[in-house]
């Protein structure tokens, strides 16, 4: 299973173009981080791939198939997407909304059945949420909805998860708690693409990133390799330093000098 | 006991409490029966309808049988479908505009269909074209409602609301174009029975006629009702659950239309229910549309019931319904204000 990007690019109708010439793909297993400052066009990047928006330039192939020319219905068998955390407007209890998932596999007369309900439970197992399963989604904190609706992407069933700023809003703890959470979901076998304002993740979670400009032009490489503190530096406008913590075992992040 | 396992669970078993309520809503026909300006005994009403059904031998005073039958039945079976349709297109408008503070009346789809029902009366085209005209006017007016947030670029709760507003009072000036030039002899005054909400001259002829079109409503509703649910998680969410968001939206907002429209044909205007009572519905069982429009529409029904029945046995004259729906309602939608002010925006 392959979704690979070709040669994508997105204007808005007045001819402004936000990115052009974007090319990546990615295969079960691996994580791909795209980086930018604000205003680069990140979500609208991940908003094509997710088949929200309708790029105007290139393709999105899934496994040699335009994603375009797929069935939503299909489509979401095998792509979900975590949006940013947000409030929702009716009090949906945490199993109703992760059950939500299981949308795409429902026909039009059929309700849940058992295998759904072990699904959405199995899901809710693996984010460790069962304990909120009754719990109103409007009363919990931020970083518990974050984990909701990755459970309810995990209940589709997919090939491929596409996060949007998967921390966005949250605190400390839960920032670490969710980057460990899509490392293990990429270990299980997902193919996961977020985007992200913190390169310090993207050494965390490993794989390969994709820096976008503010010229809306992209380039790529693997983590390791390829951030190096003379880039980000010229991304961010600001110093960043990157040193190996022998702690870690891996590359560390910060700013600030 | 019970009371403490409906508070443990806060929300009460679904299949049990529906059984319940069409339980209550059967106990409280047979009460209305009897109840009015000709007393009559619960067993004598449950005679009449038990030999109205099986072959039974037809016991006791012609009179009583016409008074159940042909008087007060058909008013009964209007208040149930009109209060029921009601609550029920009132719950889905709030499911798929995500927004709890709308309903008929609040997003002028009564008014236009009310304008429409007018229009209809106006050039003299009968039942049907009453129907059609009300349909009519219905759509009209949802579009309207939508296109102004679009057009402002602001698509908050209030914005829908403030939309709502704009609409409801062009359609009533409409309404007043309508009835200035209206013959005051005969169309005026069958004009002003629509607006009134009333289903005090409801004829079995004018509930069949209807009736079929809202069944096919609540059908298509009930059958799509976990798609409204995720429907009102937003257009990306529902889109990234693999749902045809402008479809399944027209068709669900189109079914919603039909059965305030088929409503304001039997009744004219009636005005709350389609507000509260989705909000009484998701006290007991919570948002979820897959128990929350089955309670809505017997909620409703029940609700119209009691407003009914009180209206034509409170005074000798009949109280226009409007009037009782709004003082409780009113107040309901008030507390609701008051409760909900931090999620407003």
């Amino acid at each position: 299973m392959k979704l690979e990007i070709t040669e994508l690019g997105f204007s808005y109708p007045n001819g402004k173009q936000i990115f052009g010439n974007v090319s990546f793909d990615v295969e079960k297993g691996d994580v791909f981080s795209i980086l930018g400052p604000n205003g680069a066009g990140k979500s609208t990047l991940l908003n094509c791939i997710s088949n929200l928006n309708e790029p105007t330039q290139g393709a999105i192939f899934l496994d040699n198939e335009k994603i375009q020319e797929l069935s939503l219905k299909i489509f979401a068998q095998k792509i979900s997407y975590v949006p940013q955390i947000h409030k929702p407007t009716y009090a949906f209890t945490v199993e109703e909304f992760v059950a939500m998932g299981r949308t795409p596999y429902m026909r039009t007369f059929r309700k849940l059945n058992n295998t759904d309900d072990y699904i959405i439970g199995q899901a809710m197992d693996q984010v460790r949420i069962t304990h909120l399963r009754k719990k109103p989604y409007t009363q919990i904190s931020g970083g518990e909805r974050q984990l909701v609706t990755i459970a309810r992407a995990i209940a589709q069933e997919p090939d491929f998860i596409l996060l949007d700023e998967p921390t966005a809003h949250l605190d400390f703890g839960n920032q670490i708690k969710t980057m460990k959470l899509i490392k293990n979901l990429a270990e299980k076998g997902y193919g996961i693409i977020m985007t992200t304002h913190n390169p310090d993740q993207v050494f965390f979670v490993g794989g390969r990133v994709g820096i976008l400009n503010k010229k809306g032009q992209f380039e790529m490489g693997e983590a390791n390799e390829y951030l190096s503190e003379d880039r980000l530096g010229y991304i961010y406008s600001e110093p960043v330093h990157i040193f190996y913590s022998h702690a870690l075992k891996r590359n560390v992040c910060t700013s600030g000098c | 006991m019970l009371k403490n396992i409906s508070l443990k669970e806060k929300r009460l078993n679904f299949s049990a409490l529906l059984v319940l309520l069409v339980v209550i809503l059967g106990a409280l026909v047979i009460v209305s029966l009897c109840m009015g300006r000709f007393p009559i005994s619960i067993p004598e009403v449950i005679q009449v309808l038990a030999a109205s059904i099986f072959p039974l031998p037809q016991v006791g005073d012609a009179n009583v049988e016409s008074v159940v039958l042909t008087l007060r039945f058909p008013r009964v079976v209007a208040a149930i479908l009109v209060g029921g349709s009601l609550a029920l297109s009132g719950a889905v408008y709030q499911g798929v505009f995500q927004n709890p503070l709308v309903s008929p009346d609040l997003l002028g789809v009564s008014s236009g269909a009310c304008v429409g029902a007018a229009i209809a009366i106006l050039i003299g085209i009968g039942t049907f074209g009453i129907q059609i005209g009300a349909f009519a006017g219905g759509i009209l007016a949802v579009a309207l409602t939508t296109t102004a947030p679009k057009l402002i670029k602001n698509s908050s709760n209030m914005m829908l609301v403030m939309s709502g507003i704009i609409v409801g009072g062009l359609m009533s000036s409409i309404m007043g174009i309508i009835k200035y030039i209206a013959d005051p002899e005969t169309e005026l005054a069958e004009i002003t029975y629509w607006q009134m909400g009333s289903i005090a001259k409801v004829l079995p002829k004018s509930i069949l006629m209807v009736a079929p079109a809202m069944i096919v409503a609540i059908v298509i509703i009930m059958v799509l009702r976990w798609k409204i649910n995720v429907l009102s998680l937003g257009e990306t969410e529902a889109r990234s659950l693999g749902i045809n968001v402008k479809t399944t939206r027209r068709i669900v907002i189109i079914c919603a239309t039909l059965l305030t429209a088929s409503s304001v044909c039997i009744s004219g205007t009636i005005g709350w229910v389609g507000l509260v009572v989705p909000h009484l519905g998701r006290l007991m069982v919570g948002p979820n549309n897959m128990k929350l429009l089955p309670v809505s529409f017997v909620l409703g029904g029940i609700f119209l019931l009691i407003i009914d029945t009180i209206a034509r046995t409170i005074t000798s004259a009949e109280l226009p319904l409007s009037i009782l729906t709004g003082l409780i309602g009113a107040p309901f939608y008030f507390y609701l204000l008051k409760k909900e002010r931090m999620n407003l925006s």
